[in-house]
């Protein structure tokens, strides 16, 4: 951030905005997660879990 | 952009420019996906994939569908970055996201490349890359050669760039398939052939929107009797097109029949179209076509969608 932003208060609507940007962001990067996850375990079977330790 | 554009979000810009935040809600960049077209994207990617019969995983099949239909927002996304200013002078669009000031153009340009990348990436990774590859280039079609190039350039605009909006079926059949068949390919021509009667009638209705923002829709430009020929002519080649899943035998008794049925209203309308070209039932007249056909293409993608998908297949042919 810069120094434009230091004297600025975020009004109510605009932290609200921002809440709720950030909560859908993580929300996104969450199920990208999963997403990736699951597609790991398609693509290679549920073999790749049965090994000897 | 052009200077209305900038005054409607010249506030919201000083907000940014103070904040260095974005000013756009959650929903303002869930409306740049233009959600509607990525359910139709969705729609018909799906019967894509259950006509193909494939032996795949389905939770593959399910993130390569989600893929399909991000890339599908993706495209929106960026068609509203770059048509923000004609978006500004055209009723229909002027609430959307970039030309209301919610949104500044940079966060969409920025939003729409990352889904881009996002999504051809994981469809590359989930299914294979020929899938990945003709996602990418249906966005490149829909940005690049539509929007950008023939949109404001030519009035064979929508039937060209038709082709970007009919290729989601092909894509998610190379996904579960690895390969591109014929039956992805009619209907990919079904929605291609499609395409040109929808958006023209609903020219009809809107061309002083049109001819306002500048963009040569082939009423504003060949005028509205050739579009209205152009039109019939169009349906006559769509009807029997619609009915050529029967033959190959992927159409099965349901869709015959409602192939049949559809594709004979589709032509009475267009005929009705052709022949009533002034004033109000005109107009009237157009704007049934426009909804008979969205209507149309929906019942001939239901229809397969529920003889592959759950059961309902009973060969005509043999």
């Amino acid at each position: 951030m810069t120094d434009r932003n230091s004297s600025y208060r975020l009004t109510p609507e605009e932290q609200q905005r921002r809440r709720r940007r950030s909560i859908a962001l993580g929300l996104t990067l969450g199920i990208l997660c999963i997403l990736l996850f699951a597609i790991t375990i398609a693509k290679l079977g549920p073999q790749v879990l049965n090994r000897p330790l | 952009m052009n200077t209305l554009s900038n005054s409607l979000t010249e506030s919201h810009a000083e907000s940014l420019d103070r904040t260095g935040l974005s000013q756009g809600d959650v929903s303002d960049f869930f409306a740049l996906l233009k959600p509607r077209v990525m359910f139709l994207v969705v729609f018909t990617a799906l019967v894509g994939m259950v006509v193909s019969h494939p032996d795949v995983n389905p939770v593959l099949a399910f993130v390569s569908l989600l893929m399909i239909a991000v890339g599908g927002g993706a495209s929106g996304c960026l068609n509203m970055w770059w048509d923000a200013d004609i978006d500004a002078v055209m009723t229909r669009t002027r609430k959307r996201p970039i030309p209301a000031g919610k949104i500044q153009p940079g966060e969409a340009l920025a939003f729409g490349l990352s889904l881009t990348a996002g999504s051809v990436l994981i469809l590359g990774l989930a299914s294979n890359w020929l899938a990945a590859g003709l996602l990418a280039f249906t966005i490149f079609f829909y940005v690049v050669i539509y929007s950008m190039w023939l949109k404001r350039s030519t009035p064979q605009n929508i039937v060209i760039g038709g082709a970007a909006g009919a290729l989601p079926p092909v894509v998610a059949q190379a996904a579960v398939t690895g390969h591109v068949a014929w039956d992805s390919i009619v209907l990919f021509a079904i929605i291609f052939m499609w395409t040109p009667p929808h958006f023209w009638a609903l020219a009809l209705v809107k061309s002083s929107d049109y001819e306002r923002a500048g963009i040569p829709m082939m009423p504003n430009v060949a005028g509205p009797d050739s579009t209205r020929f152009q039109i019939l002519a169009y349906t006559v080649l769509l009807a029997p097109l619609g009915m050529v899943p029967v033959a190959m035998g992927f159409g099965g008794l349901a869709y015959a029949i409602v192939s049949l049925v559809g594709g004979l209203g589709m032509l009475a309308l267009a005929i009705q179209v052709y022949r009533l070209r002034q004033g109000e039932p005109a107009m009237r007249v157009a704007q049934q076509l426009f909804g008979f056909s969205i209507l149309y293409l929906f019942l001939l993608f239901a229809t397969l969608l529920a003889e592959h998908g759950f059961g309902f297949f009973h060969p005509v042919l043999g």
